[in-house]
């Protein structure tokens, strides 16, 4: 099916490949990216993937529009040659207090105990579909329907960095400390934004995702590693 | 000693910005930089740099600064603010030195939000993310992340020239009323029916007293939507003007989020988003729709005129031109001698 081509005024360009938090509409986005960045076209400045589009800032002096509709359309036609295979990571997650502060509230609204909030939430897999709201914060679909609340119909008070949330039917994983909408059941050492490291983003999108309970103890011990730049994360290629 | 500013005092919401933090996006990085891009990059072509050069973006809370380590050339550009050196009145597009000691001191003005300072090769400031621009929300670039404050001092990038013209940057592309300010529409304009459409280009919109570099608030008649409010996030374009639930438009701007869940009825073209950086609350205005054409072709202007060496004509005139005495208001002041004072 052909995308639909809509102008963010001049000098970016939405291809939307449907309106659904969907898996194969992610898929086909995530395609596109990496077919353009594979070999990006003179002009285009910046790609930003979501759910459900792909957004293309290019400066339509050095490339036209129609120029840029033709280029997309030809790319979506050839198969991606060296498509970036997705990565499955693994990343340990404190749920106890202090760190799971929402959880038990969470639970109790789902008619849960903490208990199985956790191994609901720790038995699933996850897939990074996009970033946005602040650097490193993920949006992570896949959340089992048992624990999809929806968001607070009022923030809570500023949450810690580093955080995972839950709220209106996803997952999250959240950077920087802001108030916020969702649930804060847990914490992960990694630091998913780290600008010294000489890729400051660990995840990408269509990357997977699991969470592994872990006690504070263990928290306290890679979070110490974590903050000297470590990376905890475990990852495998799918 | 090298060359730099030293802030003696600060308003708030003053920052470093350079063209932006580019690359990014896609991870849910801000771009940041100028909320007025012309006046900006006009500022840094106005001694040499490269547009996308790290100057200082001034606010309403205006600025003082002197010299220290030897004198400093400095260019201003952007809304019509107050300009004083040591107590002398300067025209608010300027290329002056300033003097080791000598007071440079920006208040808000006749009209316009921010005006922008640049000095030679740019501030000196560490790069986060291959960018020196601030975004004070997730406390990146600039100097600490934060605004500018008294005592900052902030090293130049570049040599001042040995002597720098004093003279009044010549810039017809500054004078952008914001009556008039061009869209186009979508990227999710179907969203609205044809009538709500009608009624957010009729307008008028006035700018609320509560915005910020994130965004521009609009009040005015209230839009409804079509399809419900909520749509799956999607990239969000500097300038893009998003309806809300409540109906009364955001205009998001230079610390937007990347991306976003709200239907976005139109975005602001590239060349217009000075003109509504620049309006103050309380500012009427009207969108109009243009093409994109029309959108490529101020673009291009603007661009030709950077590229080029930008104008500056001396303070000091011995010849005055009729084209310049005609634009003075040599009329203004002159009382009635019938009426009683």
């Amino acid at each position: 099916m052909r995308p639909r081509f809509l102008d963010a005024g001049e000098a970016a360009l939405v291809v939307e490949f449907g309106t659904e938090v969907d898996p194969a509409i992610s898929d086909r986005v995530l395609a596109l990216d990496a077919a353009l960045a594979a070999a990006t076209p003179e002009g285009v400045r910046e790609l930003v993937p979501t759910y459900r589009s792909l957004m293309i800032h290019y400066d339509p002096l050095r490339l036209g529009r129609d120029a840029l509709v033709a280029l997309v359309e030809e790319r979506l036609a050839a198969p991606v040659a060296h498509a970036r295979a997705a990565s499955l990571w693994t990343l340990p997650c404190c749920y106890d207090e202090p760190y799971g502060e929402d959880l038990a509230e969470m639970a109790a609204i789902m008619g849960l105990s903490a208990a199985e909030a956790v191994a609901i939430h720790a038995g699933a897999t996850y897939r990074a579909y996009m970033y946005g709201f602040a650097p490193g914060f993920t949006y992570l679909g896949g959340l089992p329907e048992e624990i999809a609340i929806s968001r607070r119909t009022k923030p809570r008070p500023p949450h810690d960095t580093k955080v995972v949330l839950v709220g209106g039917g996803l997952s999250a994983i959240a950077t920087f400390s802001m108030p916020t909408g969702w649930y804060v059941v847990g914490r992960t050492p990694e630091r998913l934004y780290a600008p010294e490291r000489p890729s400051a983003f660990l995840i990408e999108p269509g990357d997977s995702l699991r969470f592994e309970p872990i006690d504070v103890a263990t928290f306290a011990r890679l979070d110490a590693r974590a903050e000297s730049g470590e990376v905890i994360a475990l990852r495998q290629t799918a | 000693m090298t060359a730099a500013l030293r802030v003696l005092a600060a308003g708030p919401g003053s920052t470093i910005q350079d063209g932006g933090r580019h690359g990014y996006l896609r991870y849910g990085v801000t771009g940041a930089g100028p909320m007025d891009p012309f006046a900006h990059a006009l500022a840094n072509r106005a001694l040499g740099n490269p547009a996308c050069a790290a100057a200082i973006e001034v606010s309403l809370g205006g600025l003082e600064v002197t010299a220290e380590g030897g004198p400093v050339a400095v260019a201003l550009a952007g809304g019509s603010f107050a300009v004083t050196l040591d107590g002398q009145a300067l025209p608010p597009a300027v290329v002056v030195a300033v003097e080791p000691g000598a007071k440079l001191k920006l208040r808000a003005g006749q009209a316009g939000a921010w005006c922008y300072l640049a000095v030679p090769g740019g501030f000196d400031v560490p790069q986060v993310l291959g960018s020196a621009a601030t975004h004070t929300r997730t406390g990146i670039g600039g100097i600490e992340g934060r605004g500018l404050m008294i005592g900052d001092r902030l090293a130049i990038g570049g040599a001042s020239p040995a002597e720098v013209e004093t003279g009044q940057i010549i810039a017809p592309l500054l004078e952008r009323p914001a009556e008039a300010i061009r869209v186009i529409l979508g990227p999710q304009d179907d969203y609205f029916a044809p009538d709500q459409i009608a009624d957010f280009l009729a307008g008028p919109w006035t700018i609320s007293a509560r915005g910020d570099r994130m965004a521009c608030f609009l009040e005015g008649p209230k839009l409804s939507h079509l399809l419900g409010y909520n749509i799956a996030s999607d990239g969000i374009a500097m300038g893009a003007i998003q309806v809300p639930g409540e109906g009364q438009p955001i205009v998001l701007m230079a610390d937007r989020q990347s991306t976003g869940g709200y239907p976005k009825i139109a975005t602001i073209i590239g060349p217009d988003l000075g003109r509504l950086a620049q309006a103050r609350p309380g500012t009427s205005l009207r969108f109009h729709v243009a093409t994109h054409a029309e959108a490529v072709a101020a673009r291009a202007a603007e661009q030709a005129f950077l590229s080029a060496a930008i104008p500056v004509e001396p303070l000091v005139r011995k010849r005055f031109s009729s084209e310049f005495l005609l634009s003075l208001n040599l009329v203004d002041g002159w009382v009635d001698a019938h009426k009683p004072i």
